[in-house]
C-alpha cells in the first residue's frame, strides 16, 4: 500500500478497513501495547508544546508570571505577521513545485529500465534531501551568488537574477525538497501495477485517460502526503535562509531566532514562543485539511 | 488470555519506565560544589566584592587554584584575541578554562545562567553585549565585584556597584578588498555610489547580530539620525538595497575570500584581524572607520552570582582588567576599556595602538532607554525597508 511509505503522520485506520473490526474484538487492554509510544510522545512532544503554549500566553514581570494575550497579538501584527505570511507563501510554493517535479523525476526513474540510474538517483536523493544549513548556503553563494561561477559564466546578473531574494530562496529550497519528494514517490510509483495500465489499454483508454482515472487517484495519497511533508520541511527550515537573506525575505523562523537567541533584541522570548505557537497552529491547519483528503483518496485503494 | 494481558501490562510499564528514566537522567541536576573557599578572614569568595576584601590577590589565587577550573561561555578564540587570553590565564594560574559554545549569543549566555542555577555546569563569568548587561543586573543575576583598576574605568562604562563593566569594544568600520574595489569607500555617503553595486554587506541581520545593528545605528548617525532615532539608518539601507549596492547575505571570512562581499561593515577589531588572516591568502583588506558615522560599542564582563567557581571567576576578572589582560585585548585590535588611562600612564602597548584604525574624538554611548526604543523601531521596520 503506497501510503504506508509516507513519513507523514498517519491517520486513524480507515473505518471498515481490513483489520479494524478484528482488532476491536481483542480485549480492552490492547491499547497497553502503545503505552510506551504514548509516554514517549507525551514527554518528547507534549511537554515542549505545553511549554511553548504556556510561554506564549504568559509574561514575566518582576519575577511574577501573568497571563496575557499580548504576545500572541504582537506575533500577529506588523513585521511578525509579515514573516508568518512570508513563510507560508515560500513553503506552499516550494512544496507545490517540489511535488510536481519530484513526482515527474521519480516516474522517469521508475519507468527507465536501467537499474544503475535508479540506484544512483535514489542514493543522490538520499544525500541531497538532507543537505542544508550554512554549507548549502555557501555552496549556492559560490555558484549562484553575485560573483558565483555560474552567474559569471551565464551572465545571470544582467538577466536580473539575485540569489538573495524570494526567487533565490525558492531555488535553494527546491534543491533539497525535490530529492525528498523523489524518495517518497518512488515506492508509490512502484506500486502502480503494469497490469492496470494494460487493462486500461485493453478497455480502450488513452494514456491521458489512464492517468486521469487510474494513475492520479492511486497516487493522490502520496502526492498529498508529499506536499505536507515538503511544506513542513520548508516551513521549518532556518539556517540556509539566515545566512543568505538576513531580514530581506521575512521568514518566521528567522524572527524566532532574532527574538530568542540574538545579541540585539532583549525580553522578546515570549513573543518568540508565541510565534512558535502560531507555527504549530499553521501546521495543524495543514494537517486538518490533509487528513480528510487523505482518507478520501485512500478509499481508491481498497 | 488474562495472563497474557498481565504480561503485556508489565512489559508496557517496564518499557515506559525505562524510556522515561533514560529521558530524565540527562536532565537531572547535579548538586553544586559547595562554596568551601573561605579566606583566612572568613570571607567567602562568593560574596567577596574585591580582591582586597578577600584577603589580597594571593589568597584569591590560592582559592581559585583549589577550585581548579573556570566555566566560560561564548568566547570565540578569534574574537578580540580571546584564544590567547584564555591560554595565558591557564598558563599563569594553572586553572583549566572550559569555553562552552564559543559562538553563542548574549541571550544564550543569560539563559545558561538562569536555566542552570545551582549546577556546577553554570557559567562563572559572562561577556555580554549591551543591553544584556543591564537587564541581567536588574534581574539580580550578577555578583557585585570591583577589580583593582575599577576606579580607572570611565563612569559611563560601568555599573556603580560593579555588577558589570565594559571590557573592550570597537567602532563600526568599513572593510574593503582593495584588489577588487578600485577606490575603497571611507564614509557611508560613499557607499551609495553606483560603483559599489552588489558589493556592500553587513555581517548578519541587525535584529540578531550586534555588529549589523551597530552598522545601522552608525548609518543613522551619518544621516542626521541620533541615539534616539535609528529610522534614517533603516531608510539608508533601504535606499542601498534598492540601488542594488546592499546585498543581504551574511558576510563571513569565507564570503570575503570568495569575493562575494568585497565591502563588509563590521566592528573594526574583527575587520582588522581579518586583514591579518587574509594577507596570507592574497586579499588586501583595508579597514577604515567611517568619518560621518562613528559608532562605538563595548562589551561588558560580569560574574554569575551563583558561580560554581566563585574565586576563579573573580581571578578571571582581575586578569582581564590587569595591564596584561587589557594589552591582550589590544593585540586583538579591540579597544580595551582602560585604554585612555593606560595611554596616559604609558602602559598601553604602542605597537598595537599604532595598528588600530584611526578615529577622532571620544566615543559617546546611547542610554539603555534609547537602545530599547530604537530596537523596537528596528524590529518593526527593517524587513519592510530592505525587502
Amino acid at each position: 500500500m503506497p501510503s504506508d511509505t509516507l513519513p507523514a503522520a498517519p491517520g486513524k485506520p480507515v473505518p471498515g478497513a481490513a483489520d479494524g473490526s478484528r482488532r476491536r474484538r481483542r480485549g480492552s487492554r490492547s491499547w497497553l501495547g502503545t503505552l510506551p509510544l504514548l509516554v514517549f510522545a507525551a514527554v518528547c512532544f507534549g511537554l515542549p508544546v505545553g511549554f511553548v503554549v504556556y510561554g506564549a500566553l504568559t509574561t514575566d514581570q518582576g519575577g511574577a508570571t501573568h497571563a496575557t494575550g499580548a504576545n500572541l497579538s504582537t506575533s500577529l501584527h506588523g513585521a511578525y505577521l509579515g514573516s508568518l505570511t512570508g513563510s507560508v507563501e515560500l513553503s506552499a510554493l516550494t512544496a507545490l513545485i517540489g511535488c510536481v517535479l519530484g513526482m515527474l523525476i521519480a516516474q522517469a526513474v521508475v519507468t527507465s529500465r536501467r537499474g544503475a540510474l535508479r540506484e544512483s538517483v535514489l542514493t543522490a536523493s538520499g544525500v541531497l534531501a538532507n543537505f542544508g544549513g550554512v554549507p548549502l548556503a555557501f555552496a549556492f553563494v559560490a555558484t549562484l551568488g553575485i560573483s558565483g561561477v555560474v552567474t559569471q559564466i551565464a551572465h545571470l546578473g544582467s538577466a536580473g537574477w539575485s540569489l538573495y531574494s524570494f526567487p533565490g530562496l525558492v531555488v535553494i529550497y527546491l534543491y533539497f525538497l525535490i530529492p525528498l519528494m523523489v524518495l517518497v514517490s518512488v515506492p508509490a510509483l512502484d506500486g502502480l501495477r503494469p497490469q492496470w495500465r494494460e487493462a486500461a489499454q485493453n478497455a480502450g483508454a488513452t494514456t491521458g485517460q489512464f492517468w486521469r482515472h487510474v494513475g492520479i487517484p492511486v497516487l493522490a495519497p502520496t502526492l498529498l502526503g508529499g506536499f505536507v511533508l515538503l511544506f513542513g520541511s520548508a516551513f521549518a527550515a532556518y539556517a540556509t535562509a539566515a545566512a543568505l537573506v538576513g531580514g530581506s525575505v521575512p521568514l518566521v523562523t528567522l524572527k524566532i531566532a532574532d527574538a530568542l537567541s540574538g545579541n540585539v533584541q532583549v525580553g522578546q522570548e515570549n513573543v518568540a514562543l508565541a510565534l512558535s505557537a502560531d507555527m504549530i497552529v499553521i501546521a495543524g491547519l495543514v494537517m486538518a485539511v490533509y487528513l480528510p483528503l487523505q482518507r478520501r483518496s485512500t478509499r481508491w485503494l481498497h | 488470555m488474562r495472563v497474557r494481558d498481565h504480561r503485556r501490562l508489565i512489559a508496557a510499564v517496564a518499557l515506559s519506565t525505562a524510556a522515561l528514566t533514560a529521558l530524565t537522567a540527562c536532565g537531572a541536576k547535579q548538586d553544586n560544589a559547595a562554596d568551601t573557599s573561605a579566606s583566612a578572614g572568613g570571607v567567602k569568595a562568593s560574596t567577596a566584592t574585591s580582591a582586597a576584601a578577600f584577603g589580597g590577590m594571593d589568597a584569591l589565587v590560592a582559592a581559585a587554584q583549589k577550585e581548579g577550573s573556570l566555566n566560560a561561555i561564548a568566547l570565540p578564540p578569534d574574537w578580540a584575541n580571546y584564544g590567547e587570553i584564555i591560554k595565558q590565564f591557564e598558563a599563569k594560574y594553572k586553572i583549566k578554562v572550559k569555553d562552552e559554545t564559543p559562538d553563542a549569543a548574549s541571550a544564550d549566555e543569560i539563559s545558561a545562567i538562569t536555566s542552570r542555577k545551582g549546577q556546577d555546569r553554570a557559567p562563572d563569568v559572562v561577556d555580554l553585549g549591551i543591553p544584556f548587561d543591564r537587564s541581567g543586573a536588574s534581574q539580580g543575576l550578577f555578583a557585585p565585584y570591583k577589580v583593582a583598576s575599577f576606579d580607572k574605568i570611565p563612569t559611563a562604562q560601568k555599573d556603580p556597584n560593579g555588577l558589570w563593566y565594559n571590557d573592550y569594544g570597537g567602532y563600526i568600520s568599513i572593510g574593503c578588498d582593495a584588489k577588487r574595489v578600485k577606490v575603497c569607500p571611507t564614509t557611508f555617503a560613499d557607499l551609495l555610489k553606483p560603483e559599489y553595486k552588489g558589493q556592500v554587506a553587513l555581517n548578519g541581520n541587525p535584529n540578531k547580530s550586534g555588529s549589523a545593528f551597530g552598522g545601522v545605528y552608525a548609518a543613522a548617525l551619518a544621516n542626521k539620525g541620533g541615539f534616539t532615532d535609528i529610522q534614517p539608518g533603516i531608510d539608508y539601507f533601504g535606499k542601498l538595497k534598492k540601488s542594488g549596492n546592499f546585498i543581504p547575505v551574511e558576510s563571513t571570512p569565507a564570503t570575503v575570500e570568495k569575493g562575494e562581499t568585497p565591502i563588509s561593515i563590521d566592528w573594526d577589531y574583527l575587520n582588522a584581524s581579518y586583514a591579518d588572516e587574509f594577507k596570507s591568502k592574497g586579499v588586501d583588506w583595508k579597514v577604515t572607520v567611517p568619518t560621518d558615522g562613528q559608532y562605538a560599542q563595548y562589551y561588558s564582563q560580569a560574574v554569575n552570582k551563583d558561580a560554581p567557581h566563585p574565586a576563579a571567576a573573580r581571578l578571571w576578572m582581575e586578569f582581564l582588567y590587569s595591564t596584561t589582560g587589557q594589552n591582550l585585548f589590544l593585540k586583538g585590535y579591540a579597544r580595551p576599556v582602560l585604554l585612555p588611562s593606560m595611554t596616559a600612564d604609558g602602559s598601553a602597548d604602542k605597537t598595537f595602538v599604532a595598528k588600530l584604525p584611526q578615529v577622532t574624538g571620544t566615543p559617546s554611548f546611547p542610554a539603555s532607554s534609547d537602545l530599547d526604543k530604537v530596537k523596537g523601531v528596528l524590529a518593526q521596520n527593517w524587513d519592510k525597508a530592505v525587502s
